[in-house]
């Protein structure tokens, strides 16, 4: 049952190697981006194995160590961490083919350019690996470590240069994040002393032996640090205050994938570790806030960067609402979503870096007539920017109706409010990309003044636009119109993993075995 | 198995108090703060630990209780990580001090021209239009990331 299970650990192993060539390899440039390429293609080319693996066989487990579960660490794929692993590695590679077209000059305005560079490969690999790390674990305190893996390269990732805009942004961004590990510590501490294990599939039986009482505070505590890392409302303040100062590939990756390993930890503990949804009335309101709240900070918002920093807030409700309801049909279309939102949302940052190249800055008052300088921009920014919004017949409208037939079925007042807020929040994505179209891409090109800071390259748009950056941002477009048409498929598979997650029995046979059982 | 108050003291105290620090705006106040919590919560895993006992290595022990061994190997865990985060910590004060000769946190200078914004447009002072709502949002957002030290 378990044949291809040896595949997993080369999902952190090969990154982590690529990492090391990395850094042997500063300076020189070609053997940096052939030893980042190559690793990604082989790790996406395994997750996709692992994934019929685990649809067609069941979770592929691994025991570290050969220890048992009661004493070491379990990696596990399921359907669920295969298609996580998946998406995130496609826009890993997207991003970092992003960054080699853009050349060496492109990190830093203030200084050469040159230095930053070299660590810019090894770290966004230790980033994918520790990305990886979470979703592969069957273990809480190994998950605890992936988090950190990717939390310290990314602040070395938002830090690049170390100007005072992105000090001061990594500030907020590193001591949010030291916060939201330490709560996360906390609570796994809590859990080793109410329950003597640290392993997921144990816990899952153990909790339910605990009293109740004791087992709503861990939830809580558990919650509570996932959610800031998500950007779950009242805790997203600190996202559209540090991602907008970062490099566009930087915050283009940050966007698809940090706070979505925190929505990848809830839907793990809210399905395995916690299925009676005690909390989930709680985890509807944060939905509901987070929606709404987000979506009134994106319509006001000039820039574009920290506009897509505010829907990115706003659309995590969306996730939250799929969690918190809590059926099959609720947990697959958030996974759907999940999938959808990683790559419509690292697009558009992409699509922004082009902007940024083009018009020389992401301000959109000082932007304008950018769809007549270069239509292939408008065509890049349109299409994601509709998908975002939910106009049919793009992936997101879909994710968008599963979540609301789900809330739907369930029912009840406050899903039903729910639904109303999902239709309300899409409209109002849609005014607020609708607004950023009127101004920078309508209108007429803004004129050179004097004491401009910023140089509208309305001369060099083919420079701007070279293929090395048009290219992969144009196969991330392409990539989210294809969760489209695979649509069917894929949802297919999503049910069969909410249902398997509901169940649980699948995940706790595959890593304990009958006998422990 | 009762658990140790002690322990349990020292961790909450240095917990309260990491909490404390870690709102200041200075760099390396908080990282204070950081390190008083991380250490507290360490402290919390040899009270989940239970009651010490003999060392827990094949062998070495005199047949009684042995202690707990994987809260250790979890705090010695937390500990590296800890320090390389410090280190990290350290160098980022370091720059900000470079740059500005103060490792004071800045407010966010996009959301303070949308507050100021707001406040211009404010001109009846009591109607709950959109542009309270934001401004009421962006208020609450620094002081998020600003608090104690203000």
């Amino acid at each position: 049952m378990n044949e291809y299970s040896w595949m997993v650990p080369l999902l952190v192993v090969l990154p982590l190697v690529g990492a090391g060539i990395n850094l042997a390899a500063v300076g020189r440039t070609r053997v940096q981006r052939l030893a980042s390429m190559s690793v990604l293609t082989v790790v996406l080319v395994i997750s996709v194995v692992l994934l019929f693996a685990a649809d067609q066989r069941g979770p592929q487990v691994v025991h570290v160590g050969g220890w048992a579960p009661t004493d070491g660490i379990v990696l596990i794929v399921d359907r669920l961490s295969a298609l996580m692993v998946i998406v995130s590695t496609v826009v890993t590679m997207a991003v970092l083919r992003y960054s080699i077209g853009q050349g060496r000059s492109s990190f830093d305005n203030e200084s050469d350019g040159h230095a930053p560079l070299p660590v810019f490969h090894p770290t966004m690999l230790v980033l994918s690996a520790g990305v990886s790390t979470t979703f592969i674990s069957g273990d809480l305190f190994h998950m605890y470590v992936g988090f950190e893996m990717l939390l310290a390269a990314s602040f070395v990732l938002l830090t690049l240069g170390g100007t005072e805009a992105r000090v001061r942004a990594g500030v907020t961004y590193v001591f949010v994040s030291l916060l939201s590990s330490m709560l996360f510590l906390l609570a796994i501490a809590m859990i080793y002393a109410a329950t003597g294990t640290v392993n997921l599939a144990i816990l899952a039986t153990r909790l339910e032996t605990i009293p109740h009482d004791t087992s709503v505070v861990l939830h809580v505590l558990l919650i509570l640090g996932f959610c800031v890392k998500a950007a779950v409302f009242p805790m997203s303040g600190w996202l559209p205050d540090s991602y907008p100062t970062a490099p566009a590939p930087v915050t283009a990756v940050f966007a698809g994938l940090l706070t979505k390993v925190g929505i990848y930890a809830l839907i793990r503990t809210q399905t395995l570790l916690f299925p009676d949804g005690t909390l989930n009335t709680l985890l509807m309101w944060a939905a509901l806030l987070t929606m709404i709240v987000g979506i009134l900070g994106a319509v006001t918002q000039d820039d574009i960067k920290r506009m897509l920093s505010f829907t990115l807030v706003s659309h995590i409700g969306y996730l939250l609402f799929g969690i918190a309801v809590g059926s099959s049909a609720g947990v697959s279309a958030a996974i759907f979503y999940v999938l959808h939102h990683i790559t419509i949302q690292t697009t558009l940052f992409l699509v922004t870096g082009l902007v940024e190249r083009v018009g020389g800055t992401t301000a959109s008052s000082h932007l304008g007539g950018l769809a007549r300088i270069s239509p292939l921009l408008g065509i890049l920014f349109f299409v994601p920017a509709m998908n975002l919004a939910g106009i049919p017949p793009f992936s997101g409208f879909l994710g968008k109706v599963g979540l609301m037939q789900a809330g739907v079925a369930e029912g009840n007042w406050l899903s039903m409010t729910l639904v109303v807020g999902s239709v309300v929040t899409s409209l109002l994505t849609l005014y607020a990309v609708a607004r950023i179209w009127g101004r920078a891409f309508w209108g007429s090109p803004p004129q050179i003044e004097e004491g401009m800071t910023y140089t509208p390259a309305r001369t060099g748009t083919g420079r701007a636009m070279g293929a090395g950056v048009v290219m992969p941002t144009m196969a991330l477009v392409v990539f989210g119109l294809g969760l489209t048409l695979v649509a069917g498929p894929l949802f297919e598979i999503t049910d069969r993993a909410s249902l398997d997650l509901l169940l649980r029995e699948p995940y706790l046979l595959a890593v304990l075995g009958e006998t422990v059982r | 198995m009762s658990p140790n108050i002690t322990l349990i003291l020292v961790a909450a105290t240095m917990l309260g108090t990491g909490v404390y620090l870690l709102l200041a705006r200075s760099i390396v106040r908080a990282l204070v703060g950081f390190l008083l919590m991380g250490n507290g919560i360490n402290v919390l895993y040899l009270v989940a630990s239970g009651p010490a006992g003999e060392v827990p290595i094949l062998g070495e022990g005199n047949g009684g209780d042995i202690s707990d061994p994987i809260p250790q190997a979890l705090v010695l865990t937390a500990i590296v990580i800890t320090l390389a985060l410090t280190a990290f910590v350290l160098s980022l004060a370091h720059r900000a001090w470079q740059l500005g000769r103060d490792d004071l946190l800045e407010d966010d200078e996009e959301s303070a021209r949308i507050h100021r914004r707001a406040e211009e447009n404010d001109v009846s002072g009591e109607s709950e239009d959109d542009a309270d709502v934001i401004a009421a949002e962006f208020a609450e957002e620094d002081e998020g990331s600003g608090g104690a030290a203000r």
